[in-house]
């Protein structure tokens, strides 16, 4: 286990930002490697400047380093220059902290947050000199393992990763700890790579996939099922039951260079029962767990000294429907501190008036545009995603945030919902007309952004049966709204290139067969595809056309309710029927209320796991409809169907 | 009060850049506790003034910053190194604080002032070529010396001679004065040079680019230039060049 650095040191001034490789930050652990610890190697398949902000990695990181028997160190992917001169001087993939070669690792466990790094994540599991397919690899190689949203669906990495970690890592990890730590005193003999895969295999949360075969049928799947007995039929995700056990990161990373976010992060709650149809996280990460006001606090104190940061983000899904956020941001923002009051972000701001109201309280003098999701650009098309804001509760927060002193408000929207119609499109730019109008009461200078990007139905959604729009179709739509906005005063429109989204719909409801065109597309050089210079969408269609596989049957196609999908195996814990439900009400365009503070419906989530939410308060909170007591009739008069797929535009 | 401080920078640390190690004193002068001045406007930002930027990957001994500190603090003078020693723990590895003084408002900015700057630098043998004391010997005997760089897009073919204000190779007792560890993990031809700051400047890799023969594709400094070290920064006083927080001349020492 030698330092890879003197051989790093001399390329590392010939590179662009080599801040990127150093380490340094405070926060930092010096690793203490040691017999009989399990050494992880936390890997995030992007940038420094994207992974190294991610909370998620940053608790593992901590957590880890905190037990006797395990040692954690950090890796992000390397950019394309360092990439070629590491490839031509024979230079592993290397950790951050000790710049330790990643094959000195017991275990490489990639942090996925979306699908579009699939291919980054074989490019590091190559340099790091391991085999990218998991069947090649001996018991001398690390365990290559995945977590975070996007691996609630792995079928597309089963050939090339080992484990599949769903939900939270806090507790878990610990338990693949001791397993791994049993492996190694065994001395990692030949043949025991499968047994200690059957072991692991065991643990809660734990999915490998070399353990199950899939069968198909023609295009679609028979069966997915354990090849070993004593191997689980279905994997369940892991859930912490109260985020107040679990105060970290409590020594948070601050980088000595530039980085997305750059700022102290504190998350306040985990899980969000809005029940937005299309929204992945909002599904897989129930219940809502709220974290004490007080230890939110004492969290923002303290980790505001110990890195010198003086802003803070107060992280969630829906950082207004946090209980405590008016004593927490009234504790924080008059704290006269050494250097003046710290800065308060609010990311994730939910649409109404008393949000903009907190949004004023934390801004300070800075009143640099304020942002909100209606999402889609009409009411029924709100209801069918299950986005429950009224143009009144748009128009009053917007109303609120230029009587306020803002000039620019920026509005999301996704294109390609289910049943969306041209009527629903043109309403974007009509309901970004009637901001601009209200805001044309306050200031001359009102005028409002819309930011419009094409909506990938995700597994474990009431939309994982929703066939994509085509890229054509998503440009054809985007094309509409940007012709409206021409015509429009006051509204900007800003897009992505939609091509991306075919590369990550494939990806994110995918089966095995998918593996191969990923490995393709890696081998043909497409890496960093979240990067639009780097993507290609030919490079995608050749591969899908080269392994004789249908961009339709995966990407455009509505599923029905028979067809078994790659997931189905792995639960999110909540219930197919539920999920079903919600897609059958989605199409009837029925609202369905917030959980938290209503009676149950049975998702599955709380029931299936002994868990249930913690909110601090019981009523929701003030202002604004979303989720509470809104009128939820409207809609639901005429059923729709959805339309085949011929009818929905050019594919 | 304000105060000119110099600080180190050396090992890892120096592949940051000019406006991370911005950011980095903004956060350390927090975690420390020292209350800075703070400008008025929208968006108040703490009134410090670095001097010259320090390149990417060069490492230094004597970097410097001007800091105004908060006048409601009521720092005294001999509170001074107690704030050196708090900003020694506070700043990331790598750096610490090397020197600190009282600042006159009347003092000229250190962008402004700084006229030249001496580095060492280690630079590689090249292969075939001249030797490096050979070309440094060449350069001492020039009165021109051209070299080829870019301004506004376009090339021009600079005459950098006059801005080099001392070259020679470095002897046993200047290199046995800095830190145990740079010059430990370094190999090389360890050359001084005094190079201008004025004007355009001229870098340190631009002397390597001159030292080292011209090649075809052009040579990538960094593949010569091992390890650089600035040792001094000087300003002008009455014709002499003297170091820029201790006011020391010249003649009298090279390192801070």
């Amino acid at each position: 286990m030698t330092s890879l650095w003197s051989r790093l040191e001399p390329l590392l001034a010939r590179v662009r930002k080599p801040a990127r490789y150093i380490g340094c930050e405070d926060g930092a652990i010096v690793p203490q490697h040691g017999h009989g610890k399990v050494a992880w190697l936390l890997a995030y398949p992007d940038v420094y400047e994207v992974g190294l902000p991610n909370q998620g990695l940053q608790i593992l990181y901590e957590i880890l380093n905190e037990r006797p028997d395990a040692v954690a160190e950090r890796t992000y992917a390397p950019w394309v220059d360092l990439e070629a001169l590491m490839r031509e001087r024979g230079i592993p993939l290397f950790s951050v902290d000790s710049h330790r070669a990643a094959e000195d690792f017991d275990i490489l466990a990639f942090n996925l947050s979306s699908e579009l790094v699939f291919t980054n994540l074989l490019n590091m599991v190559d340099l790091a000199g391991v085999p990218v397919r998991a069947e090649l690899r001996s018991p001398t190689d690390p365990i290559v393992m995945i977590g975070g949203h996007a691996a609630f669906n792995p079928e597309p990495m089963a050939d090339f990763i080992d484990v599949a970690v769903l939900g939270e890592g806090e507790e878990v990890i610990g338990e693949i700890t001791e397993v791994v730590r049993e492996w190694k005193a065994s001395g990692r003999t030949e043949g025991s790579r499968l047994a200690v895969l059957k072991a692991l295999a065991q643990i809660p949360g734990v999915y490998v996939p070399s353990l199950y075969g899939v069968e198909y049928d023609g295009d679609h799947i028979r069966e997915i099922k354990p090849l070993y007995a004593g191997v689980p039929e279905r994997v369940m995700k892991r859930t912490v039951s109260d985020l107040g056990d679990w105060d970290y990161p409590r020594n948070p990373l601050a980088p000595i260079t530039e980085v997305v976010h750059d700022r102290l992060a504190v998350e306040v709650f985990r899980g969000c029962t809005r029940g937005c149809r299309f929204c992945q996280a909002g599904m897989i990460t129930r219940p809502v767990r709220e974290r004490p006001a007080e230890q939110v606090r004492s969290m923002i104190v303290d980790g505001l000294q110990r890195t010198g940061y003086n802003e803070v983000s107060l992280t969630s899904l829906s950082t207004a429907d946090f209980s405590g956020i008016e004593s927490v941001i009234s504790s924080i923002v008059p704290d006269p501190t050494a250097c003046g009051a710290p800065t308060v972000s609010l990311p994730s701001l939910r649409v109404d008036a008393f949000t903009v109201g907190l949004a004023a309280k934390v801004a300070g003098g800075r009143r640099s545009g304020l942002t909100f999701a209606p999402e889609a650009g009409t009411w029924r098309l709100r209801t069918v995603i299950n986005k429950l804001i009224t143009e009144e509760d748009l128009y009053g927060a917007v109303e609120s945030a230029f009587a306020s002193g803002w000039s620019r408000a920026k509005l999301y929207f996704l294109t390609g919902l289910p049943t969306e119609t041209d009527i629903d499109t043109q309403g974007i730019i009509d309901l970004a007309a009637g901001c601009v109008a209200v805001g044309k009461r306050h200031t001359g200078r009102a005028n409002v952004t819309v930011s419009i990007g094409g909506f990938v139905p995700k597994s474990h959604t009431p939309f994982q049966w929703f066939g994509q729009n085509s890229v054509p179709e998503l440009r054809r739509k985007i094309g509409l709204v940007r012709d409206a906005a021409t015509k429009t005063k006051g509204v900007n429109v800003k897009w992505h290139d939609p091509s991306a989204s075919l590369a990550e719909g494939l990806a994110s409801r995918g089966d095995r067969r998918i593996g191969a065109v990923i490995e393709r597309v890696w081998r043909d050089g497409g890496v960093f595809q979240e990067w639009s210079e780097y993507f290609k969408l030919d490079r995608w269609l050749d591969a899908m056309a080269a392994e004789g596989l249908s961009p339709d049957f995966y990407i455009t196609r509505h599923r029905d309710e028979k067809e078994i999908l790659p997931w189905h195996h792995l639960s999110a814990g909540l219930h197919q029927d539920f999920l079903w439900q919600d897609w059958r009400a989605s199409l009837n365009e029925f609202g369905l209320e917030d959980c938290r503070w209503t009676p149950c419906y049975d998702c599955g989530v709380c029931t299936g796991d002994g868990l249930e939410h913690i909110v601090a308060s019981p009523i929701p909170p003030a202002g604004g409809s979303q989720g509470t007591g809104q009128d939820l009739s409207r809609g639901g008069i005429t059923p729709v169907t959805l339309r085949s797929k011929s009818s929905v535009g050019a594919s | 009060m304000k105060i000119r401080v110099s600080y180190s920078k050396l090992g890892k640390i120096r592949f940051t850049g000019h406006r991370d190690v911005a950011h980095m004193w903004e956060r350390s002068l927090r975690k420390a506790g020292i209350a800075v001045a703070m400008s008025v406007g929208f968006t108040p930002r703490p009134k410090m003034a670095f001097g010259l930027a320090l390149p990417t990957g060069a490492e230094s001994l004597v970097e410097l910053i001007d800091i105004t500190l908060d006048p409601a603090s009521g720092v005294t003078a001999d509170q001074l190194d107690s704030i050196a020693d708090r900003l020694s723990t506070s700043l990331p590895v790598g750096m610490s604080v090397t020197g600190i003084r009282e600042c006159a408002g009347t003092e000229v900015s250190l962008q402004e002032g700084v006229v030249a700057t001496t580095w060492i630098m280690l630079v590689a043998e090249p292969d075939g070529g001249p030797d490096i004391a050979s070309a440094i010997e060449r350069v001492n005997n020039s009165a021109e010396v051209l070299l080829s760089r870019e301004r506004k897009g376009e090339k021009h073919l600079d005459n950098i001679r006059p801005g080099i204000l001392e070259l020679r190779s470095a002897d046993a007792e200047l290199m046995s004065s800095l830190p145990a560890d740079w010059i430990g993990e370094s190999v090389g031809h360890a050359i001084v040079a005094v190079l201008t700051t004025s004007g355009r400047g001229i870098r340190p890799t631009e002397l390597v680019e001159v030292l080292v023969p011209e090649s075809d594709p052009p040579i990538n400094p960094w593949d010569h230039l091992n390890r650089v070290l600035r040792i001094n920064q000087w300003i002008e006083r009455d014709g002499e060049r003297v170091d820029v927080l201790t006011g020391r001349a010249a003649h009298t020492s090279v390192s801070a």
